[in-house]
């Protein structure tokens, strides 16, 4: 299996700087070959899957692994005294190791499973926030979060009677700070937010805003959910106190999500959910509870998913983040420029590369963002149109919805010169020039 | 080209899109209303003049795609000038066109038909039931004496 991830490699040169070794580019063509459901016809059209923010397509390593794990390993973790049992806990265990190294070295214990980035953070809203907020405590969003980093932040809010403060974003999509010292303030007990905008592209300054947020004694989750499957991410360098993310939107299954928590804070914080797993002593009348991680993991896991898991992150460990990164940047400034070149076209979010991700969203002046995928789809190009689970954003950008192109480690050059000569054939489509 | 996407962008739906009907404001209109579909954004105003049991003049303002905009148009074509049960009657036919669910009379549907196409796509038949929806509920509200409000296709 690991020759099959390494082909992904090109045998490119490698360029010195310095002392340091530029990563080897990637070669999407290589890597296209790694992914069965990229070789599929969609309406008489080779697929061009540009709906990676949405979710990523799965790499036949991850689809065997899971089959593997089926055929070979399957029993319940943690309880078993037989040799499968051991087996699926270790390759469960494995998994969470890697999550752990990938994210730059944190201590396993501080990973915690969960479905999904959504449930990553509503962990930490019931069993952190509901247990720490009092009126007149403040949590501080922006204006650029998806639902999953909003609501249940409102939720608590008024649970609570805590206050919600957004952060502002200017004209180019980035966040405004100018302000910011007045609203991070030392009421402030939380500041939640997106690492990367799924809507707009951008990334945030973290590191600089955990720093803030610190200093006026407030916690910082962010929101990875976009970050870690494109970037290079290390959580102790940002100094983030919680860090959310799903790993089907960087290869892996659905069904799998991972909140990081310090543990420190972890450690004094109440279980999410309770039953089996989490405890490490019932009685009649009282239970104690397990240490971390499993504290947070009641009752049976998604133990098959989490070992394939385990596949995906070792695909991109193989293939390397930095390349990731800079293969998405290529990709993401040629796309501007040549969505730039129609003149029809508006794009949301910062012009240069090097502050954003891959994730385009934009409107064209004459066609509703739907027309335009559904038109795309007939020539195989999926993108997505919609709110992008944005809908504040969405109301402060002036538009209903966007349409949103986005890229992964298999796009390539030509795609990008399909997908915007698709836009061009669209506008013959559908309007009277 | 594909089969599917002209058969959904039909010439006739175009035609509305492009120059949809119903666009002149109402003075003191008796139903003035206001219809979205919050999964993609797209928002409709509605305005009808009543006479008697009659739709003596509508209008329909529609931000939306190809499909929502030529669907509210035709609703304006279609209905103007028709008793208020005729108007209930072909808006359950439309329904039930767009959803496949029973017919319960057969109504000539004229340009609506090219409707059909929609149903291929099956994320779109909200865009094609936004406007029908919006006048479905404000009927009822004239007809129980309320107040119409917001009308969503959640
Ligand atoms: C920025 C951001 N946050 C959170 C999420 C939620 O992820 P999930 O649906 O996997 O929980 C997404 C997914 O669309 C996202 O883009």
């Amino acid at each position: 299996m690991n020759g099959e991830r390494m082909t992904a490699i090109k045998n490119g040169v490698k360029i010195g700087v310095g002392s340091v070794m530029a990563p080897a580019g990637l070669d999407p063509l290589v890597i296209k070959g790694d992914f069965p459901i990229l070789s599929r016809i969609i309406n008489g059209h080779k697929l061009i899957y540009l709906d990676n923010a949405a979710t990523t397509q799965k790499p036949s390593c991850v689809i065997s692994a899971l089959r593997n794990y089926y055929e070979n390993q399957n029993a319940n973790v943690h309880r078993g005294l037989h040799t499968l049992a051991e087996e699926a806990t270790a390759a469960f265990e494995a998994t969470r190791k890697k999550v752990a190294e990938f994210i730059g070295s944190v201590k396993p214990e501080e990973i915690i499973y969960t479905r999904n980035a959504t449930e990553a953070i509503n962990l930490v809203a019931y069993s952190w926030g509901r247990h720490n907020l009092k009126p007149q405590d403040r949590i501080v969003l922006t204006e650029m979060e998806h639902h999953a980093n909003l609501v249940p932040w409102i939720v608590l809010a008024k649970e609570t009677g805590a206050e919600l403060k957004f952060i502002p974003i200017d004209g180019d999509g980035l966040l405004d700070l100018e302000n910011i010292d007045r609203i991070i303030s030392e009421d402030t007990k939380l500041v939640a937010l997106t690492h990367m905008s799924n809507v707009l592209g951008t990334i945030n300054p973290v590191a600089e805003i955990a720093r803030i947020a610190h200093h006026n004694g407030a916690l910082v989750l962010l929101d990875g959910a976009q970050s870690v499957p494109h970037l290079p991410v290390n959580i102790k360098e940002i100094d983030a106190d919680f860090y959310a993310f799903s790993a089907h939107k960087m290869l892996g299954p659905t069904g799998i999500g991972i909140l990081y928590g310090r543990e420190s804070i972890l450690q004094k914080m109440e279980p999410f959910l309770f039953g089996g797993e989490m405890i490490s002593e019932v009685d009649f009348e009282k239970a104690t509870w397990n240490v971390l991680p499993w504290k947070f993991e009641a009752g049976t896991p998604n133990i098959a998913d989490a070992v394939a898991y385990g596949s995906a992150l070792d695909y991109l460990t193989d293939l390397g983040m930095e390349a990731v990164r800079s293969h998405e940047m290529d990709l993401t400034a040629y796309a501007l420029r040549k969505l730039s070149e129609l003149d029809s076209i508006k794009i949301f979010g910062p012009m240069d590369s090097r502050l954003r991700g891959g994730a385009i969203s934009f409107v064209d002046r004459q066609i509703h963002p739907h027309d335009l995928a559904t038109f795309l789809d007939s020539r195989g190009i999926a993108i997505r149109a919609g709110h992008h689970c944005a809908q504040p954003l969405m109301r402060r950008l002036g538009v209903g919805s966007t349409a949103r192109a986005s890229f992964y480690i298999y796009n390539t050059f030509e795609e990008i010169d399909e997908f915007v000569g698709a836009i061009a054939e669209a506008r013959r489509y559908f309007v009277n020039e | 080209m594909s089969e599917a996407l002209d058969a959904l962008y039909r010439d006739i739906l175009m035609d509305h899109y492009r120059n949809p009907r119903g666009k002149r404001k109402l003075l003191n209109p008796e139903i003035h209303n206001h219809g979205e579909n919050p999964l993609c954004g797209d928002e409709l105003e509605m305005e009808i003049k009543i006479d008697g049991d009659r739709v003596a003049d509508i209008y329909v303002s529609c931000a939306g795609c190809a499909v929502s905009v030529s669907s509210g148009s035709m609703l304006a074509e279609i209905i103007k000038g028709k008793s208020l049960a005729e108007v209930k009657r072909i808006a359950r036919a439309v329904k039930a066109m767009l959803t496949g669910g029973e017919v319960i009379d057969e109504i000539e549907l004229g340009d609506l038909e090219v409707l059909e196409g929609v149903k291929k796509f099956p994320v779109r038949v909200k865009c094609a039931l936004l406007s029908w929806a919006t006048l479905v509920n404000s009927l009822e509200s004239y007809e129980h004496g309320l107040e119409t409000k917001v009308s969503s296709t959640e």
